[in-house]
């Protein structure tokens, strides 16, 4: 019953599972889950942005004045820099399909490499808000900073453009920073599990365990490399640039 | 035997070249008063830089039928979660007073 069966067992590579036919159907398959785990990675943070947009509409002067406290250049450092690691991503994912093993390594290395200082800056922009009492909490006082270096130009910038009171601004900015960290937070989490994997994926690769027919595992670390990239794509301009004419 | 493609290098950096360019375009965007266009010219570049990086660098453009069906199937999934909910909070009052107490 098994002779025959294994006569043509020498030409099956080492990484095609047992319940595969061939290389291209395993490949399709994996893609495939891949893809069902985003969308249901799409609609969790898709849930996020239905509530960001709802109270953007609700209180829109708060998140324009929240908004305009963010700096933008760290921001948009952050999106040349997340940028540049899908690009490297990318490249390490050609680089195993044309079984380049030393550059598919360097690729992921450098992919790691950027996500960290995109990390970096993050904890960055997140110490100002301490700094700030931008942080939701009991310590949360949105004007505290702009009064401390002797403004007052929230006074010129908004008051009378402004529908909301002082107290309604306290209450409602502080819903626009919870989102801010939550967003942030969340897709930061999400990058430093990618860093995690791709550390993984780096010393597989080193090991020689991909080549032109097996690599699935450094590209579906791509695919979720890429979505978090695009997660942070609609987040900085949500974010940072909500009224800045 | 082997069905993978392969981008050349040129595509990889022409569509990070088109990244960058587009992320100026965003940031110079919101100093420009377009008044309420402005976050629909923002959502709209984001959009696009979201497709590129779909298409080419996730390689769904050489993906199957299938797998391209997902894609849109999540971003159909999203549409709806907005329709519905945006539709909750625009028709609520439409009956104050009535016998629901609405805010």
């Amino acid at each position: 019953m098994h002779g025959h069966a294994h006569d043509h067992d020498h030409a099956h590579h080492p990484g095609l599972q047992h319940h595969f036919t061939t290389m291209s159907q395993q490949r399709e398959a994996v893609t495939l889950g891949m893809w069902v785990f985003l969308l249901t990675e799409v609609l969790f943070f898709g849930g996020l942005f239905v509530t960001y947009t709802l109270y953007r509409i609700w209180y829109y002067d708060a998140f324009a004045l929240a908004s305009k406290s963010i700096e933008i250049l760290p921001g948009l450092v952050n999106t040349v820099v997340l940028i540049g690691s899908s690009l490297t991503m990318a490249l390490s994912v050609r680089a195993a399909q044309t079984n380049k093993r030393k550059a598919t390594v360097n690729w992921l290395l450098a992919t790691i490499v950027l996500g960290s200082v995109f990390l970096g800056i993050k904890v960055y922009e997140y110490s100002l808000k301490f700094e700030h009492h931008h942080v939701p909490g009991a310590t949360f006082d949105f004007f505290s900073h702009e009064e401390a270096a002797g403004g007052g130009e929230h006074e010129a910038a908004g008051a009378s453009v402004h529908t909301m009171g002082r107290a309604e601004l306290q209450r409602t900015t502080q819903l626009f920073f919870s989102l801010y960290f939550t967003m942030t937070g969340l897709h930061a989490i999400h990058m430093i599990v990618g860093i995690g994997i791709l550390f993984i994926i780096a010393w597989q690769a080193h090991k020689g365990r991909f080549d032109e027919e097996y690599h699935a595992p450094v590209e579906m670390t791509g695919l979720y490399w890429h979505f978090v990239d695009i997660v942070w794509i609609f987040l900085f301009p949500l974010l940072y640039l909500v009224e800045r004419h | 035997m082997s069905s993978v493609h392969v981008s050349p290098l040129s595509t990889y950096l022409t569509i990070f070249s088109a990244l960058m360019v587009l992320s100026a375009i965003t940031v110079g965007a919101a100093f420009v008063n377009l008044g309420n266009f402005n976050p629909i010219v923002a959502m709209l570049i984001a959009g696009i830089k979201a497709t590129l990086v779909i298409l080419y660098f996730m390689h769904v453009k050489f993906s199957s039928r299938l797998v391209k069906i997902t894609v849109v199937l999540s971003l159909f999934f999203v549409a709806i979660l907005f329709a519905e909910t945006l539709m909750d909070y625009a028709t609520k009052g439409w009956i104050a007073g009535g016998a629901i107490p609405l805010h």
